[in-house]
């Protein structure tokens, strides 16, 4: 009971007045943040930090923890009103939550999404608060070989589960993994599908890619449909909150499922970008009105959502504990960590313990501020969408190229997105997946690279894939999610011939 | 009288000049000072670029605003390109690491060093040889002994990187006891000390400030470190031993040395006041506690170079690093 009475003087910490003001400041920062897409939190917490040096360190990164959390709500907004994620993890959100908000219900998907964050990040918090040493122990089995079984199980999920035909999904995915290699190759050192060209050293980051393809290619298809935006008659107050609420908990059990997946994929170091995509491929088959995913359902909002911020948050665990980031922003706030002294690692439990709790207790406070936060702003959101298309669309178009060009400063993203934008809309009038395509230069180089470092430690042997309990297991749940079609026929038709 | 005000505006200018060549110098940065980071956010010249952007902002150091960017493209050669771009621009600095030697030689990019204006070596960074404390090589002997004996390419080395300074301490090391090592490139040097104690790697060459938190905590063990001398500091660190007990690894039979630069270098055609204004600034930075606990907090080699003699280092360093890179089959094909 020792960690309750820590936690409670960590809440009394964070508690101070002063903490409490830094905390809406950050929430407030983060919020705007994560709309603006390309900023991302990463960024924004990294042009941030300087501000923070002359603070104590509690409050320092309580602030700085407040507007990892406002982003990570703020990449909501963006995703499910103009169907422009900002974030990764986001990607997943758009699938439902932009067809609710062109169906006219913005405010319920906004409320959901803010909801499922809500209880992810709680869900997550309190495993923190209560298993912390436990499952620290556990990020340390992850070699490359786990770690690329996480990513099979992620993209074997998305292929097997998806209701697309399987071979427009791989063709989408195979194009993704292609523009994921330009670059540098990691594991070479060597400069590949460059063609000497500087602007490409970088590869195709995916932030460009994503704005392109889903902000400016919808554009591009409103625009032939005729110049309007649907969703212009949404409900425009807070009672749609409340009624939204009454809903949620019907699906208390693609929440739990969602959190559980979110906090195993933040804490094995994978972060939260597959577990999004890994929660709504799984919610998709198992939910009662699974065949209406992609068309406006409220679950395929709740699924990613919950599961991103329970991973977002867990990530948080294995940076404190042994000084890995889950996540980029995990890595900027690391940074931080070291400015201030205080030296993250198995220690930091034992010597730090005002710090680290004062920390934990500021992500009970942070969410929930947050959840106030926005909650009380979804009517407002929800009413950008009444804006005539005219006005709104230069005001997205100059968002996206002030978002594209702020990833790394450079005006060639701006055209890339431009083409990337030409190329969404193509691939959605010939009916091919994005989001595949999108999973791929997210974690295609990230795969691969987990996959040749571990037959590098193999010399070269494919058993490492199954070389020991914890690695089969998670390759033999990619190989069944694979197939997962094919079993299910098979075993239907052996019911039949039994009958 | 034009010609009157003319001459006084001479003298004035004269005047300045003359004061330049004193204690203070007469360049000043007008506009904001952009800070390129070629290294991805949460790295160690990342760390150290903030370090310094708070110490200035917390001193007030600087008129103008210093602000860090990050161009991690290419092994950094993105970064070093775009300040390569940026003649004749005296806000734009740039801190390095070994890939200013080692990314243009493995990758063929169109940089050298030389390209820049260097302005001041700021530290130094040690490396060491570090395994897992379970394992039972307690010396650098035992562990040269377990690596000869273990079969040719089983023994895992990881590091940051591929064909950068990890690599090449690696393969110095594989030349030094004549072994032969598998080396596994990870992307940042906290990930590669928490494979360590994962075991998934046999040893690893993190800098002190990668691997310190794992040792404090019994994880990991320090065999050497990669220098001529011991470090200097000498509170104690875990089971009351201090980076100064940490024996050289030329001393213990292997002989290897290897430091890497952290340096700062600036857009080319800098005139010398532009270059004197960053030295001063950095000697100001140097001289504050903040910058003092950094380095303890990193044990760093805190040598210090400008002008020439910095020069003729990386000068140097460039040379053996070609000749390093060479020895192990690095360089870029084309």
């Amino acid at each position: 009971m020792e960690e309750l009475a820590n936690l409670f003087h960590g809440f009394a910490v964070a508690l101070q007045p002063y903490n409490i003001m830094l905390m809406i400041i950050g929430i407030t920062l983060g919020v705007i943040i994560g709309v603006l897409p390309g900023l991302g939190g990463a960024n924004g917490v990294a042009i941030l930090l300087p501000l923070t040096f002359s603070m104590p360190p509690t409050s320092a990164i309580i602030m700085l923890s407040c507007i990892y959390w406002g982003a990570l709500f703020g990449g909501a907004i963006t995703s499910i009103l103009f169907n422009i994620p900002g974030e990764p993890w986001s990607v997943a959100t758009t699938f439902d939550g932009y067809p609710m908000a062109q169906q006219g219900k913005p405010g319920e998907a906004l409320t959901a999404a803010f909801t499922s964050s809500f209880v992810g990040a709680l869900f997550a918090v309190i495993m923190i608060t209560l298993v912390a040493p436990l499952v620290a122990g556990f990020a340390l089995r992850f070699g490359p070989a786990e770690k690329f079984a996480v990513y099979f199980l992620a993209f074997c999920s998305f292929v097997g589960l998806s209701k697309e035909p399987p071979f427009k999904t791989i063709a989408a995915m195979m194009m993704g993994f292609a523009l994921a290699a330009v670059g540098l190759d990691s594991i070479t050192g060597q400069l590949r599908l460059t063609f000497g060209v500087t602007e490409l050293l970088n590869g195709f980051d995916f932030l460009i890619a994503v704005i392109g393809l889903f902000g400016i290619g919808e554009i591009l298809l409103t625009m032939e449909e005729g110049l309007a935006f649907r969703g212009g008659n949404a409900s425009i107050n807070l009672r749609v909150v409340l009624q939204t609420w009454r809903e949620l908990p019907t699906y208390w059990m693609t929440s739990l499922r969602s959190c559980l997946i979110g906090c195993w994929m933040g804490v094995t170091p994978a972060g939260a970008t597959p577990a999004s995509f890994m929660s709504y491929g799984i919610a998709k088959r198992l939910a009662r009105r699974g065949n209406n995913f992609g068309k406006g359902e409220i679950e395929g909002v709740i699924a990613p959502e919950t599961a991103a911020h329970a991973a977002g948050t867990s990530a948080l665990l294995p940076m404190l504990s042994l000084g890995v980031p889950g996540s980029p922003t995990a890595a900027v706030l690391l940074g931080g960590l070291l400015i201030w002294g205080l030296q993250p690692g198995p220690m930091l439990f034992v010597e730090q313990k005002e710090f680290v709790w004062g920390l934990i207790a500021s992500m009970y406070l942070g969410n929930l501020a947050g959840l106030i936060v926005v909650l009380t702003c979804v009517p407002l959101f929800a009413a950008i969408l009444r804006v005539p298309f005219g006005i709104i669309a230069p005001l997205i178009l100059v968002l996206c190229a002030i978002g594209a060009y702020s990833v790394h400063n450079s005006t060639f993203d701006v055209m890339l997105m431009l083409v990337f934008g030409v190329l969404g809309y193509l691939l959605k009038k010939c009916n091919y997946p994005l989001a595949p395509l999108v999973l791929a230069i997210v974690l295609g180089d990230k795969a691969e690279e987990a996959f040749r470092q571990s037959l590098l430690g193999s010399q070269g042997s494919l058993g490492v894939f199954f070389s020991n309990g914890l690695v089969s297991t998670i390759m033999a749940l990619g190989l069944v999610a694979l197939f997962w079609s094919a079993i299910q026929e098979g075993y239907s038709r052996l019911r039949m011939s039994m009958a | 009288m034009k010609s009157f005000v003319l001459n006084v505006a001479l003298a004035a200018m004269a005047m300045s000049c003359a004061g330049s060549t004193a204690s203070f110098a007469a360049w000043e940065p007008v506009r904001p000072v952009e800070f390129i980071v070629p290294a991805g956010t949460g790295g160690g010249a990342d760390q150290m670029a903030r370090t310094i952007q708070g110490i200035v902002t917390k001193h007030n150091l600087m008129k103008q605003p210093l602000v860090v960017i990050n161009k991690a493209g290419g092994a950094g050669g993105e970064g070093f390109l775009d300040v390569k771009t940026s003649s004749g621009n005296p806000h734009k600095i740039i801190i390095t690491l070994s890939n200013l030697f080692t990314t243009p030689l493995a990758t063929g990019i169109p940089f050298n060093w030389k390209d820049l204006t260097p302005v001041a070596m700021l530290a130094l960074d040690e490396f060491v040889l570090w395994v897992n404390a379970e394992k039972p090589y307690t010396s650098v002997k035992d562990y040269v002994d377990a690596a000869k004996k273990a079969p040719s390419g089983s023994f895992k080395m990881g590091g940051t990187g591929s064909k950068q300074e990890d690599q090449i301490i690696t393969v110095g090391i594989e030349k030094a006891i004549d072994a032969k090592f598998t080396y596994i490139p990870y992307k940042g040097g906290g990930e590669v000390a928490v494979q360590l104690v994962g075991n998934h790697v046999d040893s690893t060459v993190n800098n002190p400030i990668e691997a310190v938190a794992q040792w404090r905590g019994g994880k990991l063990r320090p065999l050497c470190v990669f220098d001529a001398q011991p470090m200097a500091y000498d509170e104690p660190i875990a089971e009351g031993k201090a980076w100064k007990d940490i024996p050289t690894c030329k001393s213990q039979g292997l002989a290897m040395e290897y430091l890497m630069l952290r340096g700062i270098f600036m857009s080319p055609k800098a005139t010398k006041d532009q270059v004197e204004y960053y030295v001063e600034l950095f000697k100001k930075v140097r001289a504050t506690p903040e910058w003092q606990d950094f380095m303890k907090s990193g044990a760093f080699n805190t040598t210090f170079l400008t002008g020439a003699d910095y020069a003729k280092w990386v000068e140097a360093e460039e040379k053996r690093h070609e000749g390093l890179m060479k020895e192990a089959g690095f360089l870029a094909s084309n």
